[in-house]
């Protein structure tokens, strides 16, 4: 199985193949909602396939000695140019395999909630085709051999969110569009690849290669000044920070919610957004080598963390909470990075899957049944219309807030554990606050929506959604519940008793013995931890309740009393106002005004234009000597003749 | 291979055929149409003898002609390719046809008198590709310019006068320089190798012992009259002029095999004859293509002809081509190798997309287009896909390109410093702003413009004509090595010849 692992980026490739071509055909051939079935079958089915066999394929390399855990399928050569060699090949090792079924397995349950979602759409087939291609880029990224195939994964994944965003193109979203939303995702990553490429070439210049094994086997052992670790490490997490939507490059991801709710779910939380952690994790041993960027990496992602919390706890729009959010625990898991956790980075990336995307479907299903309304402030009550969602939403919730047994508690307390051992008490301080903070919000989004008084008018008739719907929700929610089982510290678990890490440690055992973390601490510590940041979260969920269920006045006279905070917390800090007005306004301004019309136009043309006007001058005006009188000519000879002669009596 | 025909038959075709269009009766223009149509075919298909004949082992010419000329002089009639010229020679046989398909709804004036330009221009464009001796390579330069002269001056648009003008003396200008310094050359020659020669080959050992002052000045007046073919920043203000004004057949020849001539002549003779001022200059010749890619990307982004941002865009397309050709290594020069021909394609299939919209509503205005993606969805789906080629989406051929150049010039020991790689690859995140802005402003949105309502989507014929132009953006982005092992071993000559060990210790 794992020597046809490349079926499963193509089996993907075919659906959208397939649905791209033939989908309006189907559609139209077939009465009702037939044609959608068969549509939505062909796409959900691809990716179904692709999982089993992703899963076989972890079970065959399951069984393997752990040395030979990795194969290598090649398909042919792509670039052979002088010392550039890289082929279309996938790499199956343990890290590729748990991304590969992350995303081929919430993938699929998606994909099979979009049959029921976007039922009746006119671009149905169209919204399976670009999920497809989706998948296809995707698995590139994760599967890929070498820089540059992950790259084409990595701008491929680009395309489709930006085809995503942008799938009801004629539909207004805020102040603007959802293709300018769709613009600006595509253009903020493009500057995060700008450094991915750099990165790439600093790689290649080092190290001569640009295969995953040549590079990360020569950087072990190769004696590279550290300071060219150091601007690739750099290079390259200006990349994940546009794919993963960290300061400073994270504007885009809310803007993305314009797109359909499957695709928030799918790409803007589970699968593409994590493409930065997944990369950073795959060349942990070039961070690994730079100490300063693995620093970097950790405060950029605890700042992320508090900074996207913050502004999610006055959003009121239920997709953009879930998008800070999201934004959010992307934070944490570059902290893991950070702190030299990549597995506990991964195992984040993993149980975040199961409960954001769960949160996101529960979302869709409850802005479905509110026939498109997304303020979560005319929802309400809505738990008696709609109790699967409502369970498994908050399952999720309860996940996310790091309540004990549920996965998020195992990976994100493995997280803080991991950032005080490692990192210091600073980074435990603020990763606990954020997710005190993470708790009260995801409360508020629940109470506001799904308890308390009904907030909106008799003309909606909320109701729970079909099976197809809630189905791949329930299946989700055991997800999110029995998901951590597999992290299990070792404090409780016993040495090699945390499966996910024992599966992922030979990945990363070039950059941990380089690491080299020897911290002595106390189990006794990591329980307290433990202990006050389950507290926290709970107490936090309970003045949510307090605030939002039982005395909303309170929630009102805060934002009153406090007002210039909330605005700035309402307006995201302002912070796309500010990049507008410092870059986007200026290069366009000056593009058009100054390069353009005047550059351009006047001084570049102008010269052209004016050495043809000054011929042109000149000819005219030597034509006038032409007069045709005789007498003219003479005196011009004559003095013609005075000239010459003082000319040569000068020169003698 | 010196008894070998098959270049002056590739020659020959178009030039003869042009000729017989000429006494074909006037008013049966469909005949006339698949006339031309049928010669350049053919040419397209001896270029493909030649191209299968071609053995891409071998670094020398190939498919050699010579026959003596002005024997005084030793000038002579000699044709041959190697690698790199083969592509382009195969980019013209194979854009001709089309552009000539796809002018049979728009050119409805002198159909004959245009099907003859055609043919001329490509029998011009040939003989640059293929000439192996300077003074036979100047004559096709300028004989080139006639044909386009015309092509722009009788089937353009509103101020195609100006136009055509502005192109004809812009260019010809360059050419003098280059006149010149080819004289110049050949009479070295006679000191150097005891005979007068303009033969490519042997001035290839003789120039670069040239003294160095004097290879710098060779080197600006071939480089100058390229630099304006190309156009390389700040010389390409007759570009937009002449892309706007032309007829869509003329903007598809322009960007797809005109300019390359400018890249082609820099690396076909600027580096090899004259290496160490090659060198000399390379910083600069970098930098002003460095700023050729941002600032045409910036002037194409505020644009609000859908044209005129094609035509900017080519300014920074072509600035990633010098570039290549200039970090002299042979991962960059195999980069812009294959990136004349990406050009051709993508800026080509952009061309062909912006005529097609404009025979339909006659405005390029970006403002009085919006939400046609349901009205045309082919339409919108050709344009995207033409887009994402010249954007450089890993999978299609432009990244290759880019990609190579980029990775070369970032490694080269001639330039030597990161920057001009990081501010090149800057233009990356440029391209997608200008083509993706456009790309909305005419696609998606809202319809505005009741009468876009009528618009019709693309019909057989242009499927017909983008078809072959997409499948060669696919195969170049997953399975270059089609392409790039033809030019590998022309390639690394030319490196060899520039960077020769003592080269470098001068620098």
């Amino acid at each position: 199985m794992t020597q046809l692992i490349y079926l499963t980026i193509l089996l993907p490739f075919l659906g959208f193949l397939i649905n791209g071509v033939f989908g309006s055909k189907i559609k139209n051939a077939f009465p009702d909602s037939i044609g959608e079935k068969i549509i939505g079958t062909i796409g959900s089915g691809v990716i179904g396939l692709s999982f089993l066999i992703a899963l076989f394929s972890f079970f065959e390399t399951l069984a393997l000695p752990v040395e030979q855990r990795q194969t290598i399928v090649v398909l042919f050569n792509w670039l052979d140019v002088a010392g550039l060699n890289v082929n279309f090949a996938y790499q199956v090792d343990q890290l590729s395999l748990v991304m590969a079924l992350i995303v081929t397995g919430v993938g699929f349950i998606i994909h099979i909630y979009s049959i029921g979602y976007m039922h009746g759409d006119t671009g149905f087939w169209r919204f399976f085709s670009y999920l497809n291609l989706f998948i296809f880029a995707m698995m590139n990224l994760i599967m890929a051999d070498n820089f540059v195939l992950l790259f084409l994964g990595w701008e491929g994944v680009g395309l489709c969110s930006y085809l995503l965003i942008g799938f009801w193109y004629d539909r207004k979203f805020e102040k603007s569009t959802t293709a300018d939303a769709a613009k600006k995702a595509f253009i903020v990553n493009r500057i995060g690849d700008f450094g991915f490429l750099l990165g790439m070439f600093l790689i290649y210049l080092t190290f001569n290669s640009l295969n995953f094994n040549e590079v990360f086997s020569r950087a072990s052992s190769f004696g590279v000044d550290e300071s060219v670790f150091t601007f690739i490490a750099l290079f390259l997490f200006i990349g994940a920070t546009g794919k993963s939507a960290q300061i400073p490059l994270f504007v885009w991801l809310p803007d993305a919610m314009a797109g359909p709710t499957p695709v928030s779910a799918l790409i803007h939380a589970a699968t593409m957004v994590t493409a930065g952690v997944y990369m950073v994790a795959r060349c942990s041993i070039i961070f690994a080598s730079a100490p300063a960027i693995m620093t970097l990496v950790a405060v950029i992602g605890l700042l992320t963390a508090i900074f996207a919390a913050t502004i999610g706890l006055v959003q009121n729009d239920i997709k953009k909470v879930l998008a800070y959010s999201t934004i959010s625990q992307l934070g944490y898991m570059f902290l893991a990075l950070g702190v030299g956790a990549f597995s506990a980075g991964i195992f984040h990336v993993m149980t975040h899957a199961f409960f954001k995307a769960l949160l996101f479907l529960g979302a869709g299903s409850v802005i479905h049944a509110m026939h498109d309304e997304q303020n979560i402030q005319h929802y309400g009550g809505l738990k008696k219309y709609m109790p699967y969602t409502a369970l498994t939403f908050l399952t999720a919730a309860l996940a996310i807030s790091g309540i004990p047994i549920l996965s998020g508690f195992f990976s994100k307390d493995e997280i803080l554990w991991y950032s005080f051992a490692n990192g210091g008490l600073w980074y435990w301080i603020i990763g606990a606050f954020t997710a005190l903070l993470t708790a009260f919000y995801m409360f508020r989004l629940y109470f506001l929506t799904f308890e308390g008084k009904e907030r909106f008018g008799h003309e909606k008739h909320p109701h729970e959604s079909p099976k197809l719907m809630t189905v791949p929700l329930i299946v989700l929610a055991v997800l999110s519940i029995i998901g951590g089982f597999i992290g299990i510290p070792e404090i409780f678990s016993g040495q090699h008793g945390n499966l996910f890490h024992s599966w992922l440690e030979p990945v990363f055992k070039n950059a941990n013995r380089k690491l080299a973390f020897y911290g002595s601490h106390s189990h006794f510590q990591e329980i307290l931890l433990m202990v006050v940041s389950v507290c926290a979260a709970s107490a936090s969920i309970l003045f949510a309740r307090y605030v939002y269920l039982k005395r909303p006045s309170v929630a009102v006279k805060t934002s009153q009393r406090f007002a210039g905070i909330y605005k700035i917390l309402l307006n995201k800090y302002y912070v796309d106002e500010t990049y507008d007005a410092l870059v986007v306004n200026p290069i366009k301004k000056s593009s058009e005004s100054f390069l353009w019309k005047i550059a351009d136009n006047k001084i570049i043309d102008g010269m052209v234009n004016g050495a043809a006007s000054l011929v042109n001058f000149l000819s005219d005006n030597i034509k006038k000597m032409q007069t045709g009188i005789a007498q003219f000519y003479a005196i011009v000879m004559m003095l013609g003749i005075v000239v010459a002669l003082f000319w040569i009596m000068l020169s003698l | 291979m010196e008894n070998n025909f098959l270049i002056s038959l590739l020659l020959l075709i178009p030039l003869i055929g042009g000729f017989i269009v000429i006494i074909l009766p006037k008013n049966n223009l469909n005949f006339i149409r698949y006339f031309g149509l049928f010669i350049s075919a053919a040419a397209f298909v001896v270029s493909m003898l030649i191209f299968f004949g071609f053995n891409s082992a071998v670094s020398d010419f190939q498919f050699v002609e010579k026959y003596s000329w002005i024997k005084n002089l030793n000038i002579s009639y000699t044709v041959g390719l190697d690698g790199m010229s083969l592509l382009l020679i195969v980019l013209t046989t194979f854009i001709t046809p089309l552009t000539l398909i796809s002018s049979w709804s728009s050119i409805q004036k002198k159909v004959k008198e245009f099907t003859f330009f055609m043919l001329m221009l490509e029998v011009g464009m040939l003989g640059v590709f293929a000439s192996l001796d300077l003074f036979l390579f100047y004559i096709f330069w300028e004989a080139m310019l006639i044909p386009m002269y015309f092509i722009i001056g009788i089937w353009g648009g509103e101020k195609r006068i100006y136009a055509t003008v502005k192109f004809f003396i812009y260019t010809m200008f360059g050419s003098l320089l280059m006149l010149v310094a080819i004289i110049w050359l050949a009479v070295y020659a006679s000191s150097a190798l005891g005979h007068f020669s303009t033969d490519l080959v042997e001035l290839y050992t003789a120039a670069p012992t040239i003294a160095t002052e004097i290879q710098n000045y060779m080197f600006l007046a071939f480089a100058f009259s390229f630099a304006i073919k190309v156009p390389l920043f700040p010389l390409h203000t007759w570009l937009p002029d002449a892309h706007v004004q032309a007829p869509t057949a003329g903007s598809v020849i322009l960007a797809g095999v005109l300019l390359k001539m400018g890249t082609y002549g820099l690396v076909r003779f600027c580096l090899p004859l004259f290496p160490e001022a090659s060198i000399h200059f390379a910083p600069l010749m970098s930098v002003l293509a460095i700023i050729g890619i941002i600032y045409g990307a910036l002037v194409a982004m505020v644009q609000t002809d859908m044209k005129k941002l094609v035509a900017y865009s080519s300014v920074a397309h072509l600035g990633f081509v010098v570039l290549g050709i200039f970090a002299m290594t042979e991962e960059s020069i195999q980069g812009a190798i294959i990136q004349m021909v990406n050009h051709g394609l993508s800026t080509g299939a952009l061309f062909l997309l912006v005529g097609f919209i404009y025979e339909r509503t006659h405005t390029r205005e970006i403002a009085d287009y919006g939400g046609i993606a349901k009205i045309v969805p082919i339409f919108s789906f050709a344009l995207m896909f033409a887009s994402l080629s010249s954007i450089g989406l890993p999978g299609l051929n432009g990244f290759i390109g880019e990609f190579l150049i980029l990775l070369g010039t970032f490694k080269s020991p001639v330039l030597d410093s990161w920057w001009y790689a990081v501010f090149a690859a800057s233009g990356v995140i440029f391209a997608a702003v200008y083509l993706l802005w456009m790309y909305q402003r005419v696609v998606f949105g809202e319809v505005k413009n009741q009468k876009l309502y009528e618009l019709k989507d693309l019909n057989k014929r242009e499927i017909f004509i983008l078809v072959p132009i997409f499948v060669f953006v696919v195969w170049i982005g997953i399975y270059p090595g089609t392409f790039l092992n033809i030019s590998k071993a022309s390639t690394k000559k030319v490196v060899e010849q520039v960077i020769t060990p003592d080269v470098l210790g001068i620098k």
